[in-house]
Order: C-alpha cells, then sequence, then structure tokens
C-alpha cells in the first residue's frame, strides 16, 4: 500500500481526535446530560486496547476460548462496582483524589512513601503494556506499507520506522494540549474524555465490519468457518481447551483482569476520576460488558479464517484481521480495520499516559520538590506554571521510556503477556485498595509491607525472566535459582513448581500481599492521622454532607496565608470564589485577614490543593506553613458528627421556620380578609339601619301625631295615613332587597337554569311599566336582532334586572321630555341589553361605584330615591349568569346601563 | 310661654317635613321648609330664622356646609342649628358639634322630646340674652 497515504490516514485521524476533544472541551459548559453516561460508559471501553483488537485473534487462535477470560472477569465483577466503584467515586470526590497512587497515599495517612511506590509499581507495570501499543501502531504501519516484501519490523529501514516515533511525539502533544489544561487535576478532561468515547466507537465499528468482511464476504457465515475449521483436526483445539490446557490459569486471567478494571492507572482515571455523576456509573455497569460482549463475537471466527485461508503464514496470527481484507484487495476495509486498532492503541497510551502523568508528578516529582528547599521556593514562587511543566515533563518521560521500551525489548513480546504482566502488577494494589475501603485496622505500615513485597514478587517472577529471554541476564537464574539457591528460582519460587509463570507468579504475589498486610495491620499501630482517614474512607458517605469541615489538623496560620498559598495554586479570582462560596456556607468571617484561620479553613485549603498536587503534596505544603498539634481520631469524629448535625439540624430549622412563615402568612391573610369582611359587614349594617331609620322616622312621628292630637280633621289625618303607608311599604321593600341580596350573595338562591326568550322577557318587563311610562310623559323605543340566540338562565332574576334598569331610568330620565331606548344586540357570543335615558347622566367619578351597596351612602351626602341596593342586585345576578354589567354616558345625555349575558351556555 | 319663632326645617325627605311642620305650626313656632341644602341658604338669607332643623345627607349641599355657611357668618351665626339625622355613629355627632351645632338629634326622634327639646333651647337663649 502506498505509504504516504497510511501517514495521511495514520495523521489525519489524530487530527480528527484533536477536533473531537477540541468541540467537547468547547461545549462542556454546555450541559447536554443525555450523552454524558453513555460517554462515560465508552471511556470505560478503554479497556479494550490493541490487545483485544489484535491479541485476542492471535490468543484465540493458539488456545482457544483462553482471549475471552479478561472479558468474563469484568463481566462478573460488574454488578459489584455498585459497592466498590461508587465507594470509589465517593472518596476520590470528597477527598479530590486524583490517581490510584492518590488514593492509597490518602487512605494510609496520605503518607508520602506509599504514593511514590504506588507510582513506581504503576510506572514499572505499565509502561511496557504503552510499549505493546506503540508496537501494534508500528507493526501494523509496517505491514501496510511493506507487504509482501517485508513485514518483519527490525529489517525496517530508518525513516519508515520513525513514523511510530512522529506518532508517539503527535500523541504527546495532543495530551499536553488536553490532559493539561487545567492545573486541577480532578477536574474533568472533558475532551480528552469524549475523544476516548469516540475512539471506543470507532474501534468497536471497524472490528465488526473486520468481523462482517471476514464471516459473511470470505465464507458464508459462522457456519461456514465453524464446520470448516472443524473438518480439520488441527483447528479443532480453538473450540475447547485441550487437555494439557491450564485452568487455573484461566482462572486467574478472570481474577486478575477484575481488578485491573478498576486498579490500572487508565480505568482508575476514566472510571473514577473522571466521573460526573455518580448515576452514569448505573448504565456502564451494564453497558460496558455489553461493549465486551459485542467486541468479542467475532473473534474465535477471524481467528479461524486466519488458519483457514492462505495468507502471509510469515506474519502474526495477531493480525489477521488486518491481513485478511489486505490479501483479498479490499483496501478500503483494510484501512478502517487499521485505523480501529490505531484508535484502540492510541486510546490506551492517551489515558494511561495522563494517569501516569499525574501520578509521576503528584506522588514522585513534586513531593521530592517540596522537600529540597531551594527548589520548593521556586516551585511556590511560579505553581501554576511549575506543576504544568513538571506534568508535561511526566507525560514526554513516560511516552520516551515507552517508546525507548519499544524500540529496545518489546520485539520478542506477545500483546497478550505483557498486558497479563501489567495487570498483574495493578493487582498488588488489590488487598490496599479495597481492604482499605472497608477495613478500618488497616493501616500504612501493612500497606507498604503488602505492596513492596507483592511487587519485588511479581518483578522477580514475571519481569526477570523477561529479562532472561531478552539475553540481559544469565539463563542459569531460570535453573538455578538466584544466587544459585535453588529456593529463588524465579519459576518455581520457594520450590513451587505445579503452575505455570502467570499462575505461580500471582499466587506467590497475592498471597504474601495479603499475608502481610494483614499482619502488618493488625501488629503496628497507626497514626492520628491514618485513623482519621481510615474513618473517612470506609464511611463516606456517612461524612460525605460535613466533609468540607471534617478538621483533621489543629494548627495556627494566618488568614492572609492561607488566601495567598491558594491564590499561588488557584489564581486571585478562583481563589475569592472559592472563599466566598466557603465562608457563606459556614458564616466564617474571612475579611479580618489578620486573624487565624478557622481550622476548618485549613483543612478545606488542604483539600482543595489535593486536586492540584495531590493529597500528599498538599499535606506537606499545608504541613509546612501551619504550626501544627496533634489531634485525635475521636476528636475529629467529634468535629464531623458535629458539623453533620449543625447541617442537618440548620436544614431542619431552615425547613422549619419556612413553614412557620407560610403559616403565619396564611394566617395574616386569613386575618385581613376577616377583617376586612367585617368592615364591610359593618358598613352594611351601619347602612341598613340609615336606610331603615328614615322611613322609621316619619312612621313613628305620625302615629305620635295622630296619638296625640286626636282633634285633627279628616282629610289631613287621610294624609298622614296615606304617608305612613308608603313609608312603610319603602320599609318593607328596603327588608326584602337585603334579603334577597344576602340570598345571591350567600349563593343561597335557587337559580333556574331555563331557556330564555330575551324579547319577551324585555317586552313584559316594558309592558308592566308601560302605564308608568305614560305618566310620566316618556317615550319608549326598541330595538331587537332578528334572530335572537338562546340564552339560558333565570327568567325572574333577569326579569328584576330589567325591571330595575328600566325603572331606574324611568326615575332619572329627563322631566319633560323624557326618553328611553331599549336596544338588545348579539356581539361574539353575547347578548348585549342597552337601556338608555336621556336624563342628567352620571359623573364619571360615580360611575365606577353606583353598583355597590349602598353608593349613596357611601357618598356620605348624596342621596337619591331608591334603597340603594337595587344596581347591587343586578350586578350580583348578572354575575351570576357570567355576564357583565356596566354603565357609559348615553350619546347626547343621559346614561346607558347595560348588561350582558353569554350566549346557549348553560350555567 | 314661648316666644313666637322662625324656625326653618330643611330636609329632603318630604314625608318628614311634613310630619315636623306639623308639630311645629302647632308649638306656635313660624315654619319655613327647604328641600334641600341649597334651598336652605336661600331661606335663611330670605327670612332670617332663629332656628334651624337640619338633615345631614341631601342631594345637593349637604347639612354640615349648611351648617358652616351659618356659623361662619356673623350675620347668621346666632342662629340655633338642630341637627335632626339618621346618622348615629359618634363620629358624625362630633363633627356637627364642632361645627357648632346646638344639638343633635338621632331619628327616628320622639315628637313629644322634639318640642321639649326645642323650647328649652329657646327658654336657655332667652336667659343668656337677658
Amino acid at each position: 500500500m502506498n505509504t504516504l497515504l497510511v501517514v495521511i490516514f495514520s495523521f489525519g485521524y489524530l487530527l480528527l481526535l484533536f477536533g473531537v476533544a477540541y468541540w467537547a472541551e468547547k461545549k462542556s459548559n454546555q450541559n447536554n446530560n443525555t450523552l454524558k453516561p453513555y460517554v462515560y460508559a465508552l471511556s470505560m471501553a478503554v479497556y479494550c486496547t490493541a490487545w483485544t483488537f489484535y491479541g485476542s485473534i492471535g490468543r484465540a487462535a493458539d488456545f482457544g476460548p483462553d482471549f475471552l477470560a479478561i472479558y468474563i472477569g469484568p463481566t462478573i465483577a460488574a454488578p459489584l462496582w455498585f459497592l466498590i466503584l461508587r465507594k470509589m467515586i465517593r472518596i476520590c470526590k470528597a477527598q479530590r483524589i486524583t490517581s490510584i497512587a492518590d488514593f492509597i497515599s490518602a487512605r494510609y495517612g496520605k503518607n508520602t512513601s506509599l504514593g511514590t511506590l504506588a507510582t513506581i509499581v504503576c510506572v514499572l507495570g505499565v509502561i511496557p503494556y504503552i510499549s505493546l501499543q506503540i508496537k501494534a501502531i508500528a507493526t501494523t504501519f509496517a505491514f501496510l506499507v511493506n507487504h509482501p516484501q517485508q513485514t518483519s519490523l527490525s529489517s525496517n529501514i530508518s525513516l519508515l520506522s520513525n513514523i511510530p516515533f512522529w506518532i508517539t511525539v503527535l500523541l504527546a502533544v495532543f495530551i499536553i494540549i488536553f490532559g493539561t489544561r487545567k492545573v486541577d487535576s480532578t477536574e474533568r478532561h472533558e475532551g480528552m474524555v469524549t475523544a476516548v468515547a469516540f475512539e471506543s466507537i470507532v474501534k468497536l465499528v471497524a472490528f465488526l465490519v473486520g468481523g462482517i468482511f471476514v464471516v459473511f464476504f470470505l465464507f458464508n457465515g459462522f457456519d461456514d468457518i465453524f464446520s470448516r475449521a472443524a473438518a480439520i483436526p488441527a483447528l479443532q483445539k480453538s473450540f475447547t481447551f485441550d487437555a494439557s490446557y491450564n485452568y487455573t490459569d484461566w482462572l486467574v486471567m478472570c481474577i486478575l483482569s477484575m481488578f485491573a478494571v478498576l486498579l490500572l492507572p487508565r480505568q482508575f482515571q476514566v472510571a473514577v476520576v473522571e466521573n460526573v455523576d455518580e448515576k452514569h456509573l448505573y448504565k456502564a455497569i451494564w453497558l460496558f460488558p455489553l461493549y465486551l460482549l459485542i467486541i468479542n463475537v467475532f473473534v474465535l471466527p477471524i481467528a479461524l479464517a486466519g488458519q483457514l485461508l492462505p495468507i502471509s503464514s510469515n506474519f502474526e496470527a495477531d493480525f489477521s484481521i488486518l491481513s485478511l481484507p489486505f490479501v483479498y484487495h479490499h483496501q478500503g476495509i483494510t484501512l478502517l480495520i487499521y485505523l480501529g486498532g490505531f484508535s484502540a492503541a492510541t486510546g490506551m497510551i492517551i489515558v494511561e499516559t495522563i494517569a501516569l502523568s499525574t501520578m509521576l508528578s503528584n506522588n514522585l516529582l513534586i513531593p521530592l520538590i517540596l522537600k529540597v528547599a531551594p527548589f520548593k521556593k521556586i516551585f511556590i514562587h511560579k505553581v501554576e506554571r511549575s506543576i504544568k511543566n513538571i506534568r508535561r515533563l511526566s507525560i514526554i518521560l513516560i511516552l520516551l521510556l515507552a517508546y525507548a521500551y519499544f524500540a529496545e525489548i518489546a520485539e520478542s513480546y506477545s500483546l497478550v503477556s505483557t498486558g497479563l504482566i501489567s495487570f498483574a502488577a495493578v493487582a498488588q494494589f488489590a488487598p490496599a485498595v479495597i481492604g482499605g475501603m472497608f477495613w478500618s485496622r488497616a493501616n500504612k505500615n501493612g500497606a507498604l509491607l503488602g505492596i513492596i513485597s507483592g511487587f519485588i514478587i511479581w518483578f522477580f517472577t514475571l519481569i526477570i525472566p523477561a529479562i532472561i529471554g531478552a539475553g540481559l541476564l544469565p539463563k542459569e537464574i531460570l535453573s538455578e535459582g538466584l544466587f544459585g539457591l535453588g529456593l529463588l528460582k524465579p519459576n518455581q519460587l520457594f520450590g513451587l513448581s505445579a503452575f505455570t509463570p502467570l499462575t505461580h507468579a500471582f499466587f506467590w504475589s497475592m498471597f504474601i500481599n495479603v499475608l502481610l498486610y494483614v499482619l502488618g495491620s493488625l501488629y503496628t499501630k497507626s497514626t492520628n492521622q491514618e485513623e482519621i482517614q481510615a474513618e473517612l474512607f470506609i464511611n463516606v458517605s456517612k461524612y460525605r454532607v460535613a466533609y468540607e469541615t471534617s478538621v483533621n489538623r489543629t494548627g495556627q496560620i494566618k488568614i492572609k496565608e492561607i488566601k495567598s498559598l491558594m491564590e499561588q495554586f488557584l489564581g486571585q479570582e478562583k481563589t475569592k470564589q472559592l472563599l466566598t462560596h466557603f465562608s457563606r456556607r459556614y458564616q466564617l468571617n474571612l475579611l479580618q485577614e489578620d486573624a487565624n484561620a478557622d481550622q476548618r479553613l485549613i483543612t478545606y485549603a488542604e483539600k482543595i490543593l489535593s486536586g492540584v498536587i495531590g493529597s500528599a503534596s498538599s499535606r506537606i505544603l499545608i504541613e509546612s506553613i501551619v504550626k501544627e498539634e496533634e489531634i485525635s481520631l475521636n476528636e475529629v469524629v467529634e468535629i464531623l458528627k458535629e458539623s453533620q448535625q449543625f447541617i442537618s439540624l440548620n436544614k431542619e430549622l431552615q425547613q422549619k421556620s419556612e413553614q412557620l412563615k407560610k403559616a403565619s402568612d396564611a394566617l395574616e391573610l386569613a386575618n385581613m380578609q376577616m377583617k376586612e369582611a367585617e368592615i364591610i359587614k359593618d358598613d352594611f349594617l351601619y347602612s341598613i339601619t340609615h336606610e331603615l331609620r328614615t322611613p322609621l322616622t316619619s312612621i313613628r312621628a305620625f302615629s305620635e301625631i295622630l296619638y296625640d292630637n286626636p282633634e285633627i280633621d279628616t282629610l289631613q289625618r287621610q294624609q298622614f295615613l296615606a304617608t305612613m303607608i308608603k313609608e312603610i311599604e319603602r320599609l318593607s321593600r328596603l327588608i326584602t332587597q337585603v334579603l334577597d341580596l344576602e340570598k345571591l350573595e350567600s349563593g343561597k338562591q335557587n337559580i333556574q337554569h331555563q331557556e330564555i326568550a330575551i324579547k319577551k322577557l324585555v317586552e313584559d318587563v316594558l309592558h308592566a311599566l308601560s302605564q308608568l311610562m305614560k305618566d310620566k310623559n316618556i317615550t319608549l323605543s326598541t330595538s331587537f336582532p332578528e334572530h335572537l340566540p338562546v340564552v339560558y338562565g333565570d327568567q325572574d332574576l333577569l326579569s328584576r334586572v330589567v325591571n330595575n334598569l328600566v325603572s331606574n331610568a324611568i326615575k332619572y330620565c329627563s322631566k319633560k321630555d323624557g326618553e328611553i331606548k331599549v336596544m338588545v344586540l348579539e356581539n361574539e357570543g353575547f347578548i348585549k341589553i342597552n337601556i338608555t335615558d336621556n336624563g342628567e347622566g352620571i359623573p364619571d367619578k360615580d360611575k365606577n361605584y353606583v353598583f355597590n351597596k349602598f353608593y349613596q351612602t357611601e357618598n356620605q351626602t348624596k342621596k337619591a330615591e331608591g334603597s340603594g341596593l337595587g344596581l347591587a342586585i343586578c350586578k350580583k345576578i348578572v354575575e351570576l349568569h357570567q355576564g357583565e354589567i356596566g354603565v357609559v354616558d348615553a350619546e347626547k345625555s343621559g346614561t346607558c346601563f347595560y348588561f350582558t349575558l353569554p350566549v346557549a351556555k348553560k350555567l | 310661654m314661648s316666644v313666637a319663632r322662625k324656625v326653618l326645617i330643611v330636609d329632603d325627605d318630604p314625608a318628614i317635613v311634613m310630619s315636623v311642620e306639623f308639630l311645629l305650626r302647632k308649638a306656635g313656632f313660624e315654619v319655613f321648609i327647604a328641600l334641600s341644602g341649597t334651598e336652605a341658604m336661600v331661606k335663611i338669607k330670605e327670612h332670617q330664622p332663629e332656628l334651624i332643623l337640619l338633615d345631614i345627607m341631601m342631594p345637593d349641599v349637604n347639612g354640615y356646609e349648611v351648617c358652616d355657611f351659618v356659623k361662619q357668618s356673623e350675620a347668621y351665626k346666632h342662629i340655633k342649628v338642630i341637627f335632626i339625622s339618621a346618622k348615629s355613629k359618634d363620629e358624625d355627632i362630633k363633627l356637627a358639634y364642632s361645627k357648632g351645632a346646638d344639638l343633635f338629634i338621632i331619628k327616628p326622634f320622639s315628637t313629644r322630646r322634639l318640642i321639649e327639646k326645642i323650647t328649652a333651647l329657646n327658654k336657655e337663649d332667652y336667659k343668656t340674652i337677658n
């Protein structure tokens, strides 16, 4: 294949990756939460490296179903994540932990040596694994470019062998750009994670395309491949474990992969450090195993196909997924597969390097710098740039080491075996990590003993033989034992010869590791700091709320010193923001900068700095500026409990006072309404008594006169009596109206809703009043539309409204040429009845009040005829019919009262 | 023996006016009638009554205003003002007295006591004058 084409493809893909990461960083501010759980789950698939993409096929070709072990392990363990991984996430969020080494160091009293040890284990254990990814890229690249002339790496000319180097360089640039943007390594690398998730999709799609091509294009489906393979005795071993297969190896691989999926630096990075929301874990618990299942479907068929079909025999079986489409001249598919493998490898390199560089800088380099006074001075002086530079240096260092390992040693090792060696290395953390989360007696000494012993055994049983294999150490060590001691044969330690090298290494390292961890923890004493950290780790859920106030030190330092320390790391703005938030939350006064800082503030600062430089470094830094006194676990737990109670009490109080406020508001409102109602009632009663007094006055006066003056002539007597009768009528009318209104307002009035012919109703009322109008010489004119829609309502009540309005019109219209117009209109779902007189009209200021009860009396001094309740009753009736009532000036002079009724709408 | 005096009845309720008019004429007063506040002011100028029986709630000019008209004028302030009103709240009565009213009678009133009170007021006045 054309070299240029492959180069363009490789670098083009890397540029695309830059684009994806850049896009994700930009979008990270917008919360697109629906995708995030999937991105999280897919980023965990960084577990599938070139080992999965190429190595599994080779492994399947040699050992059959053996390759599945490392996927079955995580699949079985996934439900347990709910317990373990979730707790890890919680702890890391609470403690601002940045890596697996940081985790171990923080758990055991923020011990620097433990962090350093864990970092060394990771770097030594994982760098060969990174090299293998570079090797995979280099091999496949060389294959595409050179085939069929040469496929061996060693014979590459220098220019071509530089291509993997340049790819490594470009990856370093990528990691530096997207991995060290923020100094706080607990902040998420959105861009990097999205790019890795994208790579997970690419490698899955590529693998599936390759699988479908092989199974359905080169063969006629699964049946075809399997039956043809079954016919060849040499291939039958692929279907089953053959008799010589070591089952314990399989089990060991399962267990190792269970640990690895949690403890490998890159897995810890994506699953724990990059976790945004612990709920995303619930999706990953099923999505990640599903991913593993799908990517493994075609492994066995491809492995068989590689052996069934005549492809170049001097090419490793590992790469048959690539060589098959290549040999059959499907250039497009070949390139896609190449990119799939490329993405599997680069994804792993990127995340692993970031994780390792964080460890290297936070747990090894920065603690070292902080311990050397002149370096510390420089570091503190330009802290942000220093941290970034240290981290960049770490990245370059790691990739350089990996490249060197690839160029010098990696040649002789397969993907799978190197991967398993890495797994076995990080498995040494398992006792300290998992024990540390559940066993409170576990302490630093136990952890140190366990990890050191496990690591030494790992090195001796797995690495020494590899070095011997590379010809760098005498072979005699293998056969005679170290220093000629038979008990120290790397593959038969203490005379144990029953196991394969992997199982042998696993057995001894884990056995000694766990043993020393437990014994060390039981027989040595924990320091206060360790006890505090143990309590905080094991009961993380209990203290989560109160975490920020979990004081774990007592010491004296001025507020301004803490502030300036934080500013050096985080910048002025971020510091101000954090401190404002903190002071508001705990109601601390931070303005008096010369005062001694509250213990909570010191602890908070330490925690914030942990996110930047790791917990051990942060502790060293804080300790170096704070005058410390020892604080016991009991004191810490007391303080924690207090703040926990304080917080929940506070919450409770707040809730209570909110409820109280609501209740008192409601009460106040009710009170006000009651007072208002009382005022209205008082006014109403006063108005009624007032209205009653007037007719009563004349009735009383006349009856007394008639009683006292029997001599009054008949004519006058008649006149007095007639007046009395009129006044009594007025009185009873008033009482009736008061009762009517009360009835309407209280809802006791029984309202009919019958069909009403409005025209007839109006005409009837007018007819009843016609004599009165005639007497007063009033001209009446009416107008009705031709067809009136149906209106529902109460005949009697509506008649009263019309009667009242027309009576008012009669009363108030011009004394000379009285004119009354009654007009019925239809308008947008309403019928409108206008009653217009030509009287003096109502002043504008009074229009709003004429419908009020006893309006005349409310207006204090104006008084007209009538009870003062007529219009109030009209208004109430119209409102009960869901209509409106109002008054406007007539066109010329006079007043127009109107009311509306909804058309054909049942009440 | 009561001196014949000029009395002005001011009320917008004709029935009440009719009854009070009968009572006062019978008691020997010379009676003038006004059915509104404006009419009252006209009649005061015209007839110079010595006593005014004054309603408060009237359509145009109310009783308080008529009272002010009387009590704030040098020419009329000697005229006695008796409010006869259905208003019965303390503040109404206080307001009336603050405007210089001589008596406040709440409707409905006893006709017998009305004449007695008017006579008493007259006598008192007679005494102070002499």
